[in-house]
């Protein structure tokens, strides 16, 4: 006589047994092709658009995905990637990849040159192509793309007499204590001329190199290797910036990173405001105080003789050297930075499409008229030196903006700073 | 225990000043963030002190996002067995090191405690591949093993001070009786130490459960990751927007489990040894 | 006499029983990390996957030693630990005899004293960081509606205005660790030590300073010492509040910035190495003033 307690053990052992033998098959996937892992954007709207255009892949290829989720941080993802290639970890196929990290990736991806035809790369803005080819390789596919941009309030510009945005900073700066001190002296003593990143970490390092680059200063280290930004036209643009701080600036600027100058700009207490194009439909979004008051362009030149400059970003996609299924994992890369692809993302997200083309299909302009002027900004978008200093890009990057940062507050003056930097560049690059 | 005899009018407004002063310095920014989870995204960054719109909405968010409530699992998971183990482990070594004969208690207490004085980025990599070659990696069981470096040390120190203090009276009686070593443990002194076990066994479960960065790097797939660090993982419509609200949300409902098990414990933590524990 | 002896013995043999799981348990977890960053700090080692690493004996503690961000970090940790510790003191003990009294509500104090610590770090430094946001910032709004300030500040700007903040606001975080143990501390006072002073008429001042002071002294010095140790490896909430300011940095943001940020395991391990040193002189300092005897 079996007593009912030893019977139920064993039903209970059969059936976790059982159940065990059903998960590894589940999970072997016994022919149901091949699991590819993806990790990137997992959560938000662009979490559900991703999944969304993953899942359409798995179907039409009868392969399954897998999304391992990153953190919000762009910082936290990389030191978690790094982790995964430290271990040449074969447990993730497909990386989301920040622009600013092909050097530092290189090692670690399989050249896309090897999946996609000449033709097909050059569909891409050739700026971020350049950008993410490393000693030869294409470490990875532009997915979408991201530049600096000035935001305008069309309202106040009208009625402080003013036509048309600023072509200079030296004209923005005018514009902008003229419509600051108007403001103020009716009362809203929190509105400001100007807000942009000012706070030490990559942000700074973006709005930096813009205004460099505008008045001619280059972009800190050139792409054969020189150390440029010791130059007067560099110390020119730091100290114009030095001059906005307490002026049409916040003091607080200097510790503003994008949601804290989007947050004054959006409450209506900025007349000019430099961020990423994220901005747009938040500003528009109909509850917003500023909503239909707004519009975007290029940032402005250094003095008359500058370029019109905008900082590249946007993510990208890669595939990993130690992935067991690359050729598949290849495949999703180029499914997901298609044409088709991308343009469903510019309907749906409002971001920036890596193909030219797609700036002149009446469905995506219809939707988003504003990328029409655009198209140019990203054309000339200006990339930071990550791809010629590869690994070492976070050094360079952390002594630019520290330094900027200082030049900011007043620390330090706009000549010791680019020494500063151009030290730590030359033992980067030697 | 503090006496309230014969204190003046005057001392007792004081009195009662500072600890109003106190629950204020404490908890206001705890109301903060408790009237910003309630807040519709539009007005999160208004300067009101209270608001004028009031909205599930974020706490709505959160429960529906698997993760989260996956999350709040492994936390619990990993929290509790890392205080389980720290406890059991801690205050037997504590009572040994508080109140048995040993040559080399001063070497042991500080070779323990150089578990705690590296910087957390310091081991992170060599943890990392340690777990990787113990196949821990991703494992609830691997997390609650890197965790024991903070709790531990903590909790043999505190515990061994609190053993040390201990009259020795009461083990005498004991020992003439005929108790072993561990019956005295058991039955007699361990009781006396409840007060410092809830402390310890409190403070380490809220270092465990607000564990971030060995979490972050040693969890990978969303079933075993804790709760912050999918709260971290929370996005706006762009990666730029921080969901202040949701974020909020997720803290307060994080914040919830740590003051229940304050509540149930803490009128344990004054016990004292004047609850008639020595005979006559 | 012989069964003294035979307890002594027992008690001898078990001690080793207990104590010895929890060192291994020490050896285990800290052991290969502690040897990994020993041999990674000798060696010139980029972590960018094609650079083989090669030895350069002392090489990476000579550049961090010579390097002024080093010292920077070290002056600005110092000063944040000193500060931090001390008023976390005195502010927990006060809050630990007030929640020790007898009045009504006192349960409710000690749920309340607690969640500073409660609420992650990560949170509570966003709250303050945007309580001290330079435009709408209550403690702003606050202080220029009282006509306290003349115009609003920004604090997480410069040092001088930013680190007295965060060492606000780290006392504010962790006072709840030192109330919390200093109350189960105090509760190992018996009770009666205090009736036989009152009966001697002694003042509530002097039953602190000959009672409550020395008694709780023991529990006190390991609330410190621990305290000590997480001050010296501050990191969240200098991160958070002030980023990456590099004349606000951390010995462990310094850390941190060359084994991540920069992929230097070489120069990352070896500052590893010399803050622990650094928290190492703290540990011996704090064991000569404790006097503490172990039998």
């Amino acid at each position: 006589m079996i007593s009912p307690k030893k019977l139920l053990k064993r039903y209970l052992l059969r059936g976790v047994g059982s159940l065990f033998l059903v998960s590894l098959a589940t999970t072997t996937g016994f022919g149901a092709g091949v699991t590819i892992r993806f990790t990137g954007d997992s959560s938000g709207d662009s979490g559900t658009f991703t999944k969304a255009l993953i899942e359409e892949w798995a179907q039409k290829t009868g392969n399954k995905v897998e999304i391992i989720s990153r953190p919000n941080d762009a910082t936290a993802t990389l030191a978690q990637y790094q982790q995964y290639w430290a271990a040449k970890s074969p447990d993730v196929d497909v990386y989301q990849v920040d622009v600013i990290w092909m050097g530092i990736c290189a090692p670690h991806a399989v050249d896309m040159k090897k999946y996609v035809k000449e033709d097909e790369i050059s569909q891409h803005f050739p700026r971020i192509i350049e950008n993410n080819t490393v000693n030869g390789k294409l470490v990875a596919i532009p997915w979408f793309t991201d530049a600096g941009i000035l935001y305008y309030r069309t309202d106040l510009l009208e009625k402080y007499g003013y036509k048309e945005p600023p072509k200079t900073w030296e004209e923005l700066a005018e514009m902008a204590k003229k419509i600051q001190d108007g403001e103020r002296k009716e009362g809203k003593k929190d509105f400001q001329g100007f807000v942009f990143q000012g706070k030490a970490s990559e942000s700074v390092t973006c709005n930096a190199l813009e205004w460099v680059y505008s008045y001619g200063g280059g972009t800190i280290i050139d792409p054969d290797k020189k150390v440029t930004i010791n130059n007067p036209n560099a110390i020119k643009a730091l100290q114009t910036a030095r001059s906005w701080v307490g002026s049409i600036s916040p003091p607080g600027v200097v510790t503003y990173g994008e949601e804290e100058a989007r947050n004054v700009w959006q409450a209506g207490n900025s007349a000019f405001m430099r961020n990423w194009p994220y901005a747009y439909a938040t500003g528009q979004d109909p509850k917003s105080p500023i909503a239909g008051k707004f519009d975007v362009t290029v940032l402005p030149k250094g003095g008359d003789n500058g370029k019109n400059a905008a900082c590249l970003g946007g993510w990208q996609l890669m595939v990993s050297a130690y992935s067991k299924q690359p050729d598949t994992a290849a495949d999703l890369v180029k499914f997901m930075t298609s044409q088709e692809s991308q343009k469903k993302r510019a309907l749906q997200l409002s971001q920036f499409p890596t193909l030219p083309a797609l700036y002149s299909d009446p469905e995506v302009l219809a939707k988003n008229g504003w990328f029409k002027n655009m198209l140019d900004v990203l054309k000339n978008a200006v990339a930071r030196p990550s791809t010629v200093t590869g690994a070492d890009y976070n050094q360079i990057s952390t002594a630019f903006f520290q330094n900027v940062n200082k030049v900011l507050s007043g620390g330090t003056s706009a000549q010791d700073a680019v020494q500063q930097v151009e030290k730590v560049g030359k033992r980067l690059v030697r | 225990m503090k006496e309230q005899d014969s204190k003046s009018p005057l001392l007792r407004v004081l009195f009662y000043l500072l600890v109003v002063v106190i629950l204020v310095f404490n908890l206001f920014p705890f109301l903060y963030a408790i009237v910003s989870s309630f807040r519709p995204n539009a007005d999160l960054f208004s300067t009101d002190l209270f608001p004028k719109a009031f909205t599930f909405l974020h706490y709505d968010e959160i429960f529906k996002d698997s993760r989260f409530v996956t999350g709040l699992i492994n936390s619990i998971i990993v929290a509790g067995c890392t205080v389980l183990i720290s406890l059991a482990l801690g205050s037997l070594c504590a009572y040994a090191l508080g109140r048995l004969p040993f040559r080399f208690k001063g070497p042991v207490l500080y070779i323990v405690l150089t578990m705690t004085m590296f910087p957390q980025i310091s081991v992170l990599s060599g943890l990392f591949v340690m777990l990787k070659g113990l196949n821990l990696f991703n494992t609830r069981q691997g997390l609650i093993m890197t965790y024991l470096i903070f709790t531990l040390p903590f909790t043999i120190w505190v515990m061994t001070q609190y053993f040390r203090s201990l009259p020795r009276e009461l083990e005498e009686a004991a020992y003439v009786d005929g108790a072993s070593p561990l019956e005295v443990f058991w039955k007699i002194l361990l009781p006396l130490t409840v007060p410092g076990l809830v402390s310890t066994g409190l403070l380490a479960f809220i270092a465990a459960w607000n564990e971030f960065l060995f979490a972050l790097t040693f969890t990978v797939t969303d079933q075993m990751r804790t709760v912050p660090v999918v709260i971290s993982q929370f996005s706006g419509a762009t990666s730029y927007e921080q969901p202040w609200g949701a974020i909020m949300a997720a803290s307060m409902v994080v914040t919830i489990p740590l003051v229940i098990l304050v509540m149930i414990f803490q009128y344990r933590i004054v016990a004292g040894l004047t609850a008639g524990a020595v005979k006559g | 006499m012989a069964k003294e002896i035979d307890l002594m013995e027992r008690q001898r043999r078990l001690a080793w029983y207990l104590i010895v799981p929890a060192v291994l348990v020490v050896f285990l977890v800290i052991g290969y990390p502690l040897i990994q960053v020993l041999v990674y700090s000798v060696l010139k080692y980029k972590l960018d996957g094609v650079t083989p690493p090669s030895f350069v004996g002392l090489g990476n503690y000579l550049f961090i030693l010579t390097d002024s961000d080093f010292w920077h970090a070290v002056a600005i940790t110092l000063i944040f630990s000193v500060c931090s510790v001390t008023l976390e003191a005195v502010l927990g003990l006060t809050v630990a005899m007030v929640a020790n009294s007898n009045f009504k509500g006192r349960s409710f104090l000690r749920i309340a004293i607690l969640i500073p610590w409660a609420i992650p770090t990560v949170v509570s430094s966003k709250i303050w960081a945007w309580m001290f946001n330079d435009i709408y910032g209550i403690v702003n709004v606050l202080l220029t509606n009282l006509h306290l300030i003349p115009q609003k500040i920004a604090f997480l700007a410069t040092p001088i205005t930013a680190v007295p903040v965060i060492i606000a606001v780290d006392v504010w975080k962790t006072t709840p660790f030192m109330s919390l143990l200093l109350l189960a501390g105090l509760g190992l006072i018996p009770g009666d030590l205090y009736e036989a002073a009152s009966i001697d008429g002694a003042t509530a001042v002097k039953k602190f300073f000959s009672i409550t002071l020395p008694l709780v002294m023991p529990t006190l010095l390991v609330a410190l010492i621990f305290r000590t140790l997480d001050a010296l490896r501050v990191f969240d909430i200098f991160y958070i509040m002030v980023g990456g300011q590099g004349n606000m940095a951390t010995m462990a943001i310094y850390n941190q910035q060359w084994l991540v940020s920069f992929l230097d395991a070489g120069i990352g391990s070896a500052a590893s190495v010399i803050i622990l040193i650094i928290i190492m002189i703290f540990v011996i300092l704090y064991t000569r003033f404790s006097k503490t005897s172990f039998e």
